[in-house]
């Protein structure tokens, strides 16, 4: 049983990972390109929201009516300011660029606050659970994260799949070129694509500081997991990073059981594992392959 | 990108424009300028230990390190399109295996400093077979999760220290003054190895390969180059660069923690140079190297607002001024010092009739 | 008046110069065929014309409009819509969606998905099918398609006979007079100069960039334009 509440608490963390992946995922998937400061800015969201919790007393979950417009539009200047130029220069540009951003926020954090670790708090319900036996319970807040990135990952899918947008930043990633001579503006698009990507990080960045503590450098293990749920899941597959983040987040748990020293590097050895193996994926699917 | 400095005419063929055909030439006439003040600088560096204090010692023994790290990067970015923010794997690995070799297997310390970047460069080959399945940005996180996994078992090594790290006790046998000294000139030595090692790279087959790859890859593989093997070729040397600098940095400074030796920090200073110096060029990250080296030693002290600073730097940097320092000294002289390329000597005239892309 | 004109416009390449001083003009509801032999010019015309290519100088103007230095996809809003060299389908998007991208503008007209159909009956067939698994004809049939669909007043088809059996290019020809029978302009390159002969009432012909033959249609013989063809 014990077991069994491992591999059950790792698919809800995987959840949680899996909301920090669809961004990043997103964001591959439309312009081929990783924002390196997507952990950062996810923890950027979750300070965010504390300030509001402090200063009106609000819910961590109200803040979310704030901090998801307000991570749309760092989006859309992160991607008319930063990415659209990068873009233009070089393919590594993007990536130094947002590594340069990744350590400015991280140390704009500790200026600002300190490297003391914060929690956003959410009460009884943090805590509550349902026990189905002595060594197996579902916690309330793991299962609404789980039921959250479901959620938004299969819209995000939904939205590809069949939204007249969706349809044009499909076209977009296949051949920017070409997509402009179906009446496309391929910007506009990019700074959508980052506006979404954004938003599905300020959501997960509130998710993970009601989950745990987090500091400003926590960013960066985020940025990781992400990543590996989205290379284990498959690049470029919206399913399959619901599926990667949830094969990462057991484990981890189930890691935890084995050698309680170290989950993360049981995670890491998983992920690479699955790199020398299967190095498209677990679950390759096409939606934005 | 210097036209004009290797328009000259080729004293050993005929003149420029005689009609017959294109010429191709490399070395223009800043080149041996460039590799006299090189050598008149080594030169001056090598005797440094004679006359400056302690302190001076020390602080420029870290610029040689930080020149290593950064012609390394440089190396992958700007040469091989590799960005990596994971070659602190191979930092903190060169660390612990100097620690390894001279502490618990008696090698003669500067012996060993050879041996761990060579071991260095095999764990990078072996590890390239893993990273290289990825590309571009994924590419970049892949080969820092092989950092973190570093990392992460080092702390389960006891008789490596564990997560709280140790010290080298295997220099103890020179006086300190003699200790710092030694090192470096062993640090002078790898800096003037990794330069004139990667320059004879990019000059050689590999390197006219690497940057073909780099430019276009599907366009080099048609034309018989074997771009993964010159980019695994390019990883190696990486590995072997950035383990002599784990290497250095744990006999400069004696003390190892698994936390600072695998920093993805050390990723960041290594982007700072480049982007600071110039990519893609021989001379950028030696400039960098300089540049950062002196930020640091006046700024460190603030702290986040430094690193504040070089982040919002490296962002202006790479949008607003992508070759840095040299690619701006470049731009204003039309002097390319270190030529690794290849330049039109005489042109024929062009005929109409090819269409562009 | 003319639809469509391109007074003395320039292109290049870096340094190459690709089109020197070329002017075309076309009626409303003309065919204009470009006929040239690989690498004078022609495709990099129509691409000039669609706004994927930037006029070094001269100016193009469409309906009376200036439309010189608007981007391409601002172009398409107007309904110039270009048929690419090469098919150009967008390969993980099904031939359904292929077309709905076309209408992307949601521009008014005569033409819909159903009336596509009709008039490229093998691309009703297709529509579930993904661009990436279609034969070259199928391909270019899905190419013509995309481009109705966003009721296009200006059409450039672009070597639409590239790679394809003389039969399937018949066919694919086959649909062009109902195409201009909508008050559609259309500018059509071709390597095939009989094709492009029977397709068009107009031709121009370019050489290293130049115009170098333009009449009607059925004036012209076959000694001129083998000369303004290959410049001898």
């Amino acid at each position: 049983m014990v077991w069994v509440n491992a591999v059950v608490q790792g698919l809800m963390l995987g959840g949680l990972y899996a909301l920090f992946a669809c961004g990043l995922s997103l964001m591959f998937g439309v312009m081929r390109t990783v924002n390196l400061a997507h952990g950062d800015l996810s923890v950027v969201a979750a300070y965010g929201s504390l300030a509001l919790v402090d200063s009106l007393g609000w819910s961590p979950f109200l803040t979310l009516l704030i901090v998801i417009p307000g991570m749309a539009i760092v989006g859309l200047v992160l991607q008319r300011l930063v990415l659209d130029r990068a873009l233009g220069i070089s393919a590594l540009a993007p990536l130094l660029a947002t590594f340069g951003l990744s350590i400015a926020l991280q140390n704009l954090l500790l200026q600002i606050d300190s490297p003391d670790s914060r929690i956003l708090p959410i009460g009884s319900f943090g805590i509550g659970s349902w026990k189905i036996s002595g060594q197996l319970s579902i916690g309330w807040f793991p299962l609404l994260t789980l039921g959250v990135a479901i959620v938004v990952l299969l819209g995000i899918e939904l939205f590809l799949q069949r939204a007249r947008l969706g349809h044009a930043m499909r076209a977009t990633r296949d051949d920017p070129a070409t997509a402009q001579l179906m009446g496309i503006d391929s910007r506009k698009i990019y700074a959508l694509a980052a506006m979404l990507a954004l938003a599905t990080v300020g959501i997960a960045g509130v998710f993970l500081g009601m989950r745990t503590t987090f500091t400003p450098t926590s960013g960066s293990s985020y940025l990781i997991f992400a990543f590996e749920a989205v290379v284990i899941g498959g690049i470029g597959s919206v399913r399959g990073t619901l599926a990667g983040g949830i094969v990462l987040g057991v484990a981890q748990t189930v890691g935890a059981q084995i050698n309680a020293a170290d989950p993360i590097l049981i995670g890491h050895l998983v992920f690479l594992t699955v790199l020398v193996v299967r190095p498209r994926g677990l679950f390759r699917s096409s939606v934005l392959a | 990108m210097s036209a004009h400095a290797a328009a000259t005419p080729d004293p050993a063929g005929a003149p420029a424009g005689s009609g017959s055909g294109p010429r191709v030439r490399r070395s223009a006439r800043f080149g041996w300028i460039s590799f006299v003040i090189f050598a008149v600088v080594v030169a001056l560096m090598a005797l440094v230990p004679v006359t400056e204090s302690v302190g001076n010692i020390n602080n420029l023994t870290q610029l040689l390190i930080l020149i290593v790290m950064g012609v390394t990067w440089n190396l992958l970015a700007g040469y091989a399109g590799l960005v990596s923010i994971g070659l602190q794997a191979f930092i903190g690995l060169g660390g612990y295996i100097l620690l390894d070799l001279a502490d618990n297997n008696a090698v003669q310390p500067f012996v060993a400093l050879a041996l761990t970047a060579l071991l260095c460069g095999v764990v990078a080959l072996v590890s390239s077979f893993v990273v290289f399945r990825l590309r571009g940005g994924y590419f970049a996180i892949g080969t820092w999760v092989v950092a973190e996994v570093f990392s992460l078992i080092t702390q389960q090594i006891n008789s490596l220290g564990g997560g709280s790290g140790t010290s080298l006790d295997a220099l103890s046998y020179l006086e300190p003054i003699t200790r710092l000294k030694d090192v470096y000139w062993a640090a002078l030595i790898c800096a003037v190895i990794t330069l004139v090692g990667v320059y004879w790279l990019l000059r050689s087959r590999t390197g006219l390969a690497l940057t073909a790859t780099r430019d276009d890859e599907d366009g080099a593989r048609s034309l018989g180059v074997r771009s993964t093997l010159t980019r695994r070729i390019a990883y190696t040397v990486a590995g072997i660069g950035c383990g002599a600098a784990g290497g250095l940095l744990l006999m400069s400074n004696l003390d190892i923690v698994p936390s600072s030796a695998y920093s993805v920090n050390l990723s960041a200073y290594m982007i700072f140079i480049v982007l600071i110096g110039g990519l893609g060029t021989i001379e950028g990250p030696v400039i960098g190297a300089v540049v950062f080296w002196y930020i640091q030693l006046e700024f460190a002290s603030d702290g986040a607002y430094y690193l504040i600073a070089l982040g919002a730097l490296a962002v202006l940097m790479t949008l607003v001024l992508p070759g840095g320092i040299a690619g701006l000294i470049r731009r204003v002289t039309h002097v390319d010092p270190f030529p690794v390329g290849y330049t039109l000597a005489s042109e024929e005239p062009t005929s109409g009739g090819a269409e562009g892309p | 008046m003319s639809s469509l004109e391109v007074e003395s416009i320039d292109v290049h390449y870096g340094d190459f110069q690709a089109l020197w001083s070329v002017d075309v003009a076309v009626e409303t509801g003309g065919t204009l065929a470009i006929i040239g032999a690989n690498g004078a010019g022609k495709s990099t015309l129509l691409g000039a014309i669609a706004g994927s290519r930037r006029l070094s100088s001269g100016s193009i103007r469409f309906d009376g409009r200036d439309i010189s230095d608007l981007p391409a996809h601002a172009r398409v809003a107007l309904g110039i819509t270009l048929v690419p060299e090469g098919r150009r389908l967008f390969p993980s998007l099904t031939v359904e969606e292929n077309l709905t991208i076309g209408a992307f503008r949601r521009r008014k007209g005569p033409w819909s998905l159903n009336r596509v159909y009709e008039l490229l009956p093998i691309v009703a067939n297709l529509r579930q099918r993904h661009a990436n698994q279609l034969s070259g004809g199928e391909q270019q049939a899905v190419a013509i398609g995309r481009a109705l669909m966003n009721n296009p007043r200006l059409l450039l088809l672009d070597e639409l006979s590239l790679g394809l059996a003389p039969v399937i290019v018949q066919s694919l020809y086959a649909v062009l007079p109902e195409v201009s029978a909508e008050e559609t302009t259309v500018l059509l390159v071709e390597q095939d100069v009989g094709q492009a002969i029977a397709a068009a009432d107009r031709v121009q012909c370019l050489l290293e960039g130049r115009v170098t033959l333009e009449g009607d249609a059925n004036d012209l013989d076959r000694d001129s334009i083998r000369a303004a063809y290959f410049g001898i």
